[in-house]
């Protein structure tokens, strides 16, 4: 029963070591404890788009008013030009929904001091 | 032909990596820059949108200039991996230029160097540590490059990208070789 259900827990909310095989893909532009072309990650689940002090958002995600609920990333990550045009992540995004998935997982338990 | 598969120290890989290298950053050139015209003519449907992708990507190119000089002068580098690590910088400043020359005809500004980058240079104790850096760099931007090929209005510009794209792989997978893991780990980038 308890297994079953933590089976399905980890099914919705993705598996965070498959992201981190992913989040390689990032690593021109993010870190997640220092800002670089884009903005540090760490703490970015349930923080307002563009909000980072000190990071030079595009006036796109400023405007943008999204907060970085685990679905607004899903759809972000699925097509960050679409879903924000303008913004400077100009990248075509990550196609595979499971993959998001275990993405935003990985950056959701991210070890962050 | 010899591979990279089959040389096991890098000074051998530097030889053959120069022997065959050049011809991958004049074709970036080339594309970039010889359609001057035409790209000068589609800067009002879609430049602002190329403008965009090229300056993000000439903002990882000057970082990876950075990180190289750093580990350039981390003093951990044995020779052969030095000159390596000068050259694979060398071609981060060749794409640079190329990228700044391509936006400011496009009418756009190109983005400047930061004037201090973070870099976890407390990681960095021995070559290994240098070499995986490097090539954490450029895995990420060989999928940054991927990321930006579909999105260029002109296709030049993703063919040029994609250029672009080929020199980093190279360089990842001499990178991985130094560290001695599989230099190309599988058939497709992602
Ligand atoms: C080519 C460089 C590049 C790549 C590759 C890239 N990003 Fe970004 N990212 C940026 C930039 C630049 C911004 C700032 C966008 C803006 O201001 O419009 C950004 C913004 C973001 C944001 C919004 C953060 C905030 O503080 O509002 C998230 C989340 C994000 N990126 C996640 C990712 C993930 C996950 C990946 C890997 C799949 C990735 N990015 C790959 C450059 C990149």
């Amino acid at each position: 029963m308890l297994e079953g259900a933590l089976l399905l827990a980890a099914l919705a909310t993705g598996d965070p070591q498959a992201g981190e095989a992913i989040y390689p893909r990032c690593a021109a532009c993010h870190a997640l404890a220092y800002d670089r072309v884009g903005p540090r990650h760490c703490g970015v689940i349930g923080r307002r788009a563009g909000s980072v002090a000190g990071f030079e958002y595009s006036p796109a995600m400023k405007r943008s008013k999204l907060t970085w609920t685990r679905e607004n990333l899903e759809r972000f990550l699925a097509d960050p030009v679409g879903t924000v045009p303008g913004t400077t992540m100009t990248y075509a995004g990550v196609p595979d929904a499971k993959e998001r998935v275990d993405l935003v997982a990985f950056l959701a338990n991210a070890k962050c001091k | 032909m010899s591979s990279f598969f089959s040389i096991p120290n890098p000074a051998a890989a530097r030889r053959l990596f120069l022997a065959q290298s050049g011809l991958v950053l004049s074709g970036a050139a080339v594309a970039l820059l010889a359609g001057r015209d035409a790209l000068a003519a589609k800067s009002k449907a879609g430049g602002a949108d190329d403008v965009r992708i090229l300056n993000t990507a000439l903002g990882a190119e000057l970082e990876a200039i950075a990180a190289y000089q750093v580990g350039a002068e981390s003093g951990l580098l044995q020779k052969p991996v030095h000159a390596l690590a000068v050259q694979f910088q060398g071609h981060h400043k060749e794409h640079a230029d190329v990228l700044a020359k391509t936006v400011q005809k496009l009418g756009g500004k190109p983005v400047v160097a930061k004037s201090k980058y973070s870099f976890p240079v407390e990681g960095l104790k021995v070559q290994a540590d240098v070499l995986r850096f490097a090539a954490s760099l450029e895995q990420g931007a060989v999928s940054a490059y991927l990321g930006a090929v579909p999105l260029f209005a002109n296709r030049d510009l993703s063919k040029a990208a994609a250029s672009i794209l080929g020199d980093e792989a190279m360089h990842w997978a001499v990178l991985r070789n130094a560290l001695g893991e599989n230099p190309v780990p599988s058939a497709f980038v992602s």
